[in-house]
């Protein structure tokens, strides 16, 4: 059976701390494509990427997220990864010992005793990662050696759906370049999927994305084009896609 | 005393326990090398190489041969500061004395053993290394009990004096049992441009361990530094701190400890900072990592000043494995059980502590079978 839609989420309801964060979601990103996330700061989009995910603080209380045709909506966070979805966090933890070159062994799936082949290396050195190998992960980065140490993760893990939040923020324009024409090369070579979040749509320079929608009070509006969306919030607000009477509903 | 030929001269059994205590048995790699078993020093030399260079020998033999080390003796330490130095003031057995000479580079270890093998002994110790002006060297010092002999004690005093620009780095390595009483006293005295690093990793259950060391920072521009990396398990009681008082002007010091307490463990980390002149800088880190709820760490951070131009910090932090740690390594494809031994593991990271590479071996794969045992 071939699967022709690699996330599907549907109905989802989501709580943190018995608040309701996302009220009846429904999210299809087909095989093969790159699905963008816009909406405005604190409307809950990290929240939706990390629910996905499964981290265990956003509880599910209805739906359904299926995974290249896998119910995950039960399933812990590293089976999730498993079987191929992987996520680049908006702000990843610093852990204390831990450094960047075991993270990477993690992501590639060596033991710890292990070292990094000199195409391994080669690629930290483009990302321009190698003085942070030996450091404890996250400690000390800034905001744009993070998203690169993220994408590092990422590209190494070859995953089948990237799920990224704002690989765009807080990165400056020539790491912006790498990181974009790195991920479009992964995503081009493989036919990875992609889950996009981003404020201005800077990494759309680079990644190629079809779909697009925007993510407030709690549910998901519209389905446009990136481009289109990008320009309507600019011209007209957020407030817009409220009154717009392109609101998404669930399809077949 | 019995002085043997060469180190590999000793009975096999006490060389394999010596060996996880950082113990090279052939001397390779290492300038020189004391071992006292019990209350005898059974060895002592210092490799051809190094001679003019550093010297080694049972303290004992070093007061009788030299007159002026009595001003050294009971100088940092004082002989009445409790009831374990007035104990080791009134008989003791011996310990190691290591001198670098004046400008010395020494590039291979100076390594010493201390090891109890007999039951219900109390081992009184006293130690006195001398950095003279100028010198640059190592030592790694073990100290071991060996396997089910059950129970003794250990008073050891070490007496650090770390002369004009010299630089001293001392790791010590304990590996005690469940039954065994250790109460370490020691103090160092930085003279100015002089640096003192003192490293302390204990992995290994102990019954009762209390210790304070002390450092002041006599000279301008003197440092010194407390690094610690312990592993309470089982029932195990261990009050580890450090002090550093830093009188001369712009001398700095830095505290680091990593605790890792399960079981019923408890854990003790008192730090302190005395900033007593112009310019001084001071940092203390605590880490803790609580794996059971039986167990305890309690973590004492103390700055003083009277001076307005310092600068001292500190940061401390107790608690269990952060949940978005796990949780992130999780996302990784790691299990839960992997991604809380990865994190385990780097919190024992010993990287830091610049061990030479056989050692590093030795010490990483004591945490690697701890980590696996958890």
């Amino acid at each position: 059976m071939v699967i022709l839609r690699i996330l599907d989420v549907r109905g989802l309801s989501v709580e943190v701390e018995g608040k309701r964060i996302i009220d009846g979601v429904d999210l299809h990103v087909e095989s093969g494509e790159t699905y963008v996330l816009f909406g405005p700061n604190g409307s809950g989009k990290t929240s939706l990427v990390n629910t996905i995910m499964g981290l265990p603080e956003y509880r599910v209380v209805s739906g359904k997220i299926t995974f290249n045709g896998v119910d995950v909506t039960r399933k812990p966070i590293d089976e999730r990864a498993r079987l191929g979805m992987r996520l680049a966090f908006q702000i990843p933890p610093e852990i204390t010992g831990v450094k960047l070159r075991d993270v990477l062994k993690v992501c590639l799936g060596l033991g710890h005793r292990d070292g990094l082949s000199d195409e391994h290396l080669g690629v930290v050195e483009r990302l321009r990662l190698t003085d942070f190998l030996d450091r404890d992960i996250n400690r000390g980065f800034s905001g744009g050696e993070r998203k690169r140490a993220e994408v590092l993760q990422m590209l190494f893990m070859k995953p089948k759906l990237l799920l990224l939040d704002e690989p765009d923020s807080g990165v400056d324009v020539e790491s912006l370049k790498l990181v974009g024409t790195m991920l479009q090369d992964y995503i081009s070579e493989s036919g990875a999927s992609a889950l996009i979040i981003t404020h201005h749509g800077q990494i759309l320079d680079y990644v190629k994305a079809s779909k697009a929608c925007v993510f407030m009070e709690k549910i998901v509006y519209c389905q446009t084009s990136p481009r289109e969306i990008i320009k309507s919030i600019g011209e007209r607000g957020y407030e817009h896609c409220l009154e717009c009477n392109r609101r998404r509903a669930g399809d077949g | 005393m019995v002085e043997e030929k060469t180190l590999t001269d000793l009975p096999h059994k006490i060389l394999e326990t010596a060996a996880k205590a950082g113990i090279e048995a052939s001397g390779e790699g290492r300038s020189g090398s004391l071992f006292h078993l019990n209350q005898e020093t059974v060895y002592s030399a210092i490799n051809r190489e190094f001679e003019g260079r550093v010297e080694v020998m049972d303290t004992k033999e070093a007061l009788r041969k030299y007159g002026w080390l009595s001003d050294y003796l009971w100088r940092a330490v004082k002989a009445d500061a409790d009831e374990y130095t007035r104990k080791v003031a009134e008989e003791y057995s011996g310990g190691y004395f290591m001198r670098v000479f004046e400008g010395a580079e020494v590039d291979f270890p100076l390594q010493s053993c201390l090891m109890i093998a007999r039951k219900g002994l109390e081992q009184r110790i006293h130690n006195i290394i001398i950095a003279e002006p100028g010198s640059k060297a190592r030592i790694i010092s073990g100290c071991i009990v060996e396997e089910d002999i059950g129970g003794g004690s250990h008073l050891g005093i070490s007496e650090f004096y770390v002369k004009e620009s010299a630089t001293l780095n001392f790791t010590m390595i304990h590996n005690w049992d469940e039954n065994m009483t250790v109460r370490p006293r020691s103090a160092a005295i930085v003279e100015a441009g002089g640096s003192f690093i003192s490293n302390y990793i204990c992995l290994r259950p102990v019954r009762d361990l209390q210790m304070y060391p002390k450092a002041t920072c006599l000279g301008r521009g003197s440092r010194a530094r407390f690094n610690s990396i312990i592993y309470g398990v089982g029932g195990s009681a261990i009050n580890v701190g450090s002090m550093i008082d830093l009188q001369g002007e712009g001398s700095s010091g830095e505290i680091t400890s990593r605790v890792i307490a399960k079981d019923k463990a408890s854990v003790t980390a008192p730090g302190r900072l005395l900033g007593n002149n112009a310019g001084v800088k001071a940092h203390m880190e605590c880490r803790g990592l609580l794996l059971d709820d039986g167990a305890s760490i309690h973590a004492i951070p103390e700055l003083y000043s009277n001076r307005k131009d310092v600068e001292m910090s500190h940061e401390a932090a107790v608690g269990r494995i952060a949940d978005k740690e796990i949780n992130y390594l999780m996302s990784r494809g790691l299990p839960r059980d992997e991604a809380t031994s990865l994190i385990v593991r780097g919190f024992l990271d010993v990287d830091i502590l610049g061990l030479p590479p056989k050692l590093k071996a030795e010490v990483d794969g004591i945490v690697d079978s701890l980590v696996e045992g958890m």
